[in-house]
């Protein structure tokens, strides 16, 4: 599944990040494959979304989150 | 033997850099920047004993040596380039304990340049709660570097890193990421071009300037070809095992304990500050708390302002001998300045809250509740910062558009910030209101002048959507948009960092500001007194004339004013006032108002003191009702028909609203996009739209 598909609280581990301009960014920032994530917030129109990476929690657009492979913990 | 080195403070967003460099040097440094944030490199002294002194540099966090906006450039310039005058002797990394994996792959690049690193471990106390301890000897023996745990909130450790950064193992130079998998020949040939002794630096400068227009890009897209050279393929590789580096030293100096759930209390707020509903309440009504603040806590301060400022006046006034001198000094310098000091007091209130909402670690909050509202207009959530910070002063909000990645985005927000109404409009809207309403006017239980003042910020904010909106259309991206940032947990506000930086931003305020403005008001006071000889001696002749005749009815003052207000009439000023009368006719404004605009074209507010010189109110400038009156009985010599009818005033205030009459800002949009293109554009289309909207009111109301 996608991590833009994530409900709110639920876990899950990263598996890949698809091919796209942002996603050397996303494995700067943390977001490698066997990283477990969680949705933490949504933001008030639905997008974009908190998740915890890690130690630490970063925002990031629907769209974006598109690109992320995961599986629930 | 004395000695100096330059050490850079370098680190992730958010890891504590400014409060270390804070407690580093205290008040030693100079350059200044956007509160709250790092955008621009800032230089500081401290002495590490008795011969060595250090020239400690802070410089804006950045995630990975790879940079994505222009504040995490101005980093990768100062580390790239040796030859760079401020070129570090070595780096003072400083990490985020609590989220150490993420720190260190910043770190491991930084060393991989070539440059010694010592890292300090800041926010100890953050990671402990969590029941994350690190052994500071394993991670320094993982990571062939010193380390050293440091508090720089409470300024622990400071002595410590001191000692540190002298001690001979922190020259060494470390290497973490091996490019022996590459072609020898290739790296050689990108050494050669890019001229780099360092490997890893020739290959990752040539990395960033491939996607660059200029020969030198071309050269290394075609070095990159002949080699089979997989750019992205390659980061993705040195990303991921930098990472798995870094995972074994953090493993093994890892200490976990049961942890006391820190990071609850940021999780609970969250669920509240984002929350559908109650997320946007609290952020409007804490908007309109600042501006409260902003009006009612600044009403004192700004008198102590206006008197010393009128104190100063007299005294030139008397001390210097009557003359040109006297006359540029009182009433072109002092006038010019106090006219825009006079707002320094709210200045400081809202850069107040800026910095501790800031610190607080609200703002990137917002920034996430208000993204999905901007980006049709072609901005992110990171541009809501610019936009409040806009009803300030444009100058610094226009700084602060740095942290935002991508171009198209910055330029936008750059592009319609001064439509925000800025705190100098204030005075402008103040006396043009007063005309329409009388002051006692309610409506319901609310004073009417307050939300007519209200309804020209929205009008401000829905210009700046608009425009926004227009423009995402005319300006192509160079790269997709994206919204990523950190969500750092709350903290609270350091009173010591927060002092510095009102400081620095007072400051940087008086001295930038006041240089422009003491420039421009000498030039608009020679123009406003100078005229034709031959004319402004008829006028002198004439009222000594009048001054000797024994029964003609006014007082000397009276006379005074009245030599002045022709005087005026008669001016470089005045004359270009009629010149362009015909094309302001048809907004509604005449010669007088002409004047005016001219005279506010460097800043707003010199509006209300122009009217109030053209019309001749003696004494108090500062007195809106005597101007008022005057206004308000001013007649058409040719219809007889009030100038300042209801459509008039209302086309003024249209104006005002969206003209771009700063240079201050003209100047600052300058430096950031560094062009005058954008800078000509801004102006063109804010006088365009203020012209037309003005011509728009006016036809329909009148």
């Amino acid at each position: 599944m996608k991590l833009s598909h994530l409900t709110f609280g639920q876990e899950a581990v990263v598996e890949q990040i698809n091919d796209n301009e942002l996603s050397l960014k996303l494995l700067e920032m943390g977001l490698l494959p066997g990283e477990t994530v969680a949705l933490e917030n949504i933001a008030p129109f639905g997008d974009p979304i908190a998740i915890r990476v890690g130690e630490y929690k970063m925002c990031l657009r629907l769209e974006d989150a598109d690109c992320v492979v995961v599986h629930l913990k | 033997m004395k000695q100096e080195l330059t050490v850079a403070l370098v680190g992730n967003p958010n890891s504590g850099k400014t409060s270390l460099f804070n407690a580093l040097t205290g008040l030693n440094y100079k350059v200044s920047n956007f509160p709250g944030t790092t955008v621009e490199k800032k230089t500081g002294s401290t002495k590490l004993n008795e011969d060595v002194t250090a020239q400690i540099i802070d410089l804006p966090g950045t995630y990975s040596l790879y940079p994505k906006s222009a504040d995490e450039l101005v980093t990768y310039e100062l580390l790239r380039n040796k030859s760079e005058t401020n070129f570090p002797d070595l780096v003072l990394f400083i990490a985020d304990a609590s989220n150490l994996k993420r720190n260190l792959l910043l770190l491991t690049q930084v060393a991989d340049l070539g440059v010694p690193v010592v890292l300090a471990l800041n926010m100890v106390d953050l990671a402990e709660r969590k029941g994350i301890f690190y052994d500071e000897q394993i991670l320094s023996e993982a990571l062939n570097i010193p380390v050293l745990s440091i508090n720089a909130r409470k300024r622990t450790g400071v002595k410590e890193i001191k000692e540190k950064l002298l001690n001979e193992h922190a020259r060494n130079r470390v290497k973490y990421f091996s490019l022996d998998f590459l072609d020898t020949k290739f790296l050689d040939e990108l050494s050669d071009f890019t001229d780099k002794r360092n490997h890893y630096a020739a290959l990752q400068y040539a990395i960033n300037a491939a996607h660059l227009i200029s020969t030198k890009s071309k050269y290394i897209r075609e070095i990159f070809d002949k080699y089979q050279f997989d750019a992205r393929a390659f980061q993705e590789k040195e990303i991921l095992e930098r990472y798995h580096l870094i995972d074994d030293a953090v493993r093994l100096s890892r200490r976990q304990k049961p942890g006391t759930h820190a990071r609850s209390f940021s999780q609970k707020a969250d669920k509240i500050l984002t929350h559908r509903f109650a997320g946007i309440t609290i952020f409007l009504g804490l908007l309109f708390l600042v501006f409260q603040a902003i009006f009612s806590w600044s009403v004192l301060p700004m008198e102590w302002v206006e008197i010393g400022f009128v104190k100063s006046s007299e005294w030139v006034e008397r001390t210097l001998p009557a003359g040109v001198l006297n006359d540029l000094l009182v009433h072109g310098v002092l006038a010019g300045l106090s006219g825009v000091m006079v707002f320094l007091p709210q200045i400081i209130i809202l850069f107040a809250f800026i910095a501790i909402l800031e610190d607080v670690g609200y703002m990137a909050r917002v920034g996430f509740i208000m993204d999905r509202i901007m980006r049709p207009f072609g901005m992110n959530g990171k541009s809501i910062v610019p936009l409040i910070s806009g009803m300030a002063c444009a100058v610094p909000s226009i700084m602060a558009t740095r942290s935002i990645e991508n171009k198209k985005e910055r330029l936008i927000t750059i592009l319609v910030t001064p439509l925000m109404s800025c705190s100098a409009r204030l005075p402008v809207y103040t006396l043009l209101i007063a005309m329409l309403i009388p002051e006692d006017a309610k409506w319901g239980p609310f004073n009417l002048h307050g939300i007519v003042l209200m309804l020209m910020y929205l009008l401000g904010f829905a210009a700046a959507l608009f425009s926004a909106f227009i423009f995402k259309f005319f300006i192509k991206a160079e790269r997709k948009n994206f919204f990523l940032m950190e969500l750092p947990s709350y903290k609270l506000p350091i009173v010591h960092n927060l002092l510095i930086t009102l400081y620095d931003k007072g400051a940087a305020f008086v001295w930038g500001a006041g240089k422009i403005i003491v420039a421009v008001s000498i030039i608009l006071w020679a123009l406003a007194s100078f005229g034709p000889t031959n004319s402004m001696k008829r006028i002198d002749e004439k009222y000594i004339t009048l001054a000797m005749e024994a029964n003609q009815p006014y007082t000397l003052e009276e006379l005074a004013t009245q030599k002045n207000t022709e005087k005026l009439q008669a001016s470089y000023a005045g004359e270009f006032g009629r010149l362009i009368e015909p094309v302001i006719k048809p907004i509604g404004f005449d010669w007088k108002i002409g004047i005016a605009l001219l005279t506010s074209l460097a800043a707003r507010e010199v509006f209300v003191g122009t009217m109030s010189t053209i019309y001749s109110v003696g004494g108090d400038v500062d007195d809106l009702h005597s101007i008022r009156n005057k206004m308000s009985n001013e007649k058409d010599p040719v219809t007889g028909k009030p100038i300042f009818s209801i459509a008039a005033v209302l086309s003024l205030m249209v104006f005002y609203a969206f003209a771009l009459q700063c240079m201050s800002t003209v100047s600052v949009v300058q430096t950031e996009t560094k062009s005058w293109k954008w800078a000509t554009i801004q102006f063109v289309y804010m006088t365009a739209l203020a012209y037309l909207s003005s011509l728009l009111v006016f036809t329909m109301l009148s």
